[in-house]
């Protein structure tokens, strides 16, 4: 059973038309607090957490394939070249069959992960990550309750303390503009990755 | 005063309490309301789990018909978060318990609303297998 949760503060207005696109035939839930996020420790999206019949977590969160072809971009056409393209259709066809693989095969499947690979894979938070959520979540119950000013600097510090949150950011930056999560903005933080990637993740599903 | 507070996911906006340095008061009802926790002779009470207070220290956490849950929150590790000029408190979940609840491997469960309201649990899906996929508008 598929269940998307939006991580979106905008709630249903935000949410809605997407959704009603999508036409989808599982849930497709509304997360305002990004609670979800909070309790799985995840950054970015499209992630994803895989959990078996008995409610075990059986692969921790992980980018659920996806690649970071979108830096390759060109930023006036938004043409993606054709080889970084291929890559992120290759791995997300990846992704899918093995999850097409654990839901015929169960624990049999090789992508059904052992419980030290799953440690081994899992990230918890520590005290700055979590002082991040605290602040985060009180900037969201400001803007929920009309003080969007107010509400900035909390967002500020749940980026400030946990600068590879994606979510915190682009959230962030969406209640200010809906087209600021893909402006000018958001482009120097992911240049300013550098090296590093957008989605890290493990190269071999 | 009247202050709101934001414990975890659970809003409660009006509640009284008295602020000092490093204390937040409550009554035993909104102590309870807000937070979950209650006051027992073995301790700060949710559930089964029960958090001794250390008797040198009980006037920390305990006063007339009071119950400090600042104190409490430092005594479990939670981050808190104030806004003085809104009069808003936010207690978040301590990184310990985050750490102890994932490395469990047991699916932390959450209820969300879909968009006519309708809650859904991740329990509701037991005895299914799950993808758990997140998107965003932005």
């Amino acid at each position: 059973m598929p269940i998307a949760i939006a991580f979106d503060s905008g709630g249903n207005a935000a949410t809605e038309p997407w959704i009603k696109a999508a036409k989808p035939s599982y849930p497709c839930l509304i997360d305002r607090c990004h609670l979800v996020a909070e309790l799985y420790d995840m950054v970015n999206v499209p992630t994803a957490v895989w959990i078996d019949e008995r409610g075990k977590i059986v692969r921790p969160s992980e980018p659920a394939g996806v690649t970071d072809a979108f830096r390759k971009m060109n930023r006036t056409n938004f043409s993606i070249p054709t080889d970084a393209m291929a890559e992120l259709q290759a791995k997300r066809k990846a992704y899918l069959d093995a999850i097409r693989d654990w839901v015929a095969n169960g624990p049999a499947s090789r992508f059904a992960l052992s419980e030290p690979e799953v440690l081994r894979r899992m990230h918890t938070p520590d005290d700055a990550q979590v002082r991040a959520a605290a602040n985060f979540r009180l900037g969201e119950f400001l803007f929920e309750r009309g003080q969007a000013e107010a509400a900035k600097k909390y967002f500020e510090e749940a980026k400030r303390l946990r600068p590879e949150s994606w979510n915190y950011k682009r959230q962030a930056w969406a209640l200010e503009d809906p087209m600021k999560p893909g402006g000018p903005e958001f482009w120097a933080a992911v240049d300013s990755l550098g090296e590093r990637k957008y989605y890290p993740g493990p190269e071999d599903i | 005063m009247t202050i709101d507070i934001v414990y975890g996911e659970r809003a409660t906006t009006g509640v009284d309490a008295e602020s000092t340095a490093g204390g937040l008061w409550l009554s035993a009802d909104d102590l309870n309301r807000v937070s979950g926790w209650e006051f027992k002779p073995q301790g700060f009470c949710k559930g089964d789990v029960c958090v001794p207070v250390p008797d040198a220290r009980k006037s920390e956490f305990v006063a007339t018909q009071r119950y400090n849950l600042a104190a409490l929150a430092g005594l479990l590790g939670q981050p808190v978060v104030t806004d003085g000029e809104f009069n808003a408190w936010c207690f978040g979940e301590a990184a310990a318990e985050r750490r102890r609840t994932l490395t469990s491997l047991d699916a932390p469960d959450f209820s969300l609303p879909d968009l006519d309201g309708k809650m859904h649990s991740l329990s509701d899906y037991r005895g299914k297998k799950v993808f758990v996929v997140s998107w965003a508008s932005w």
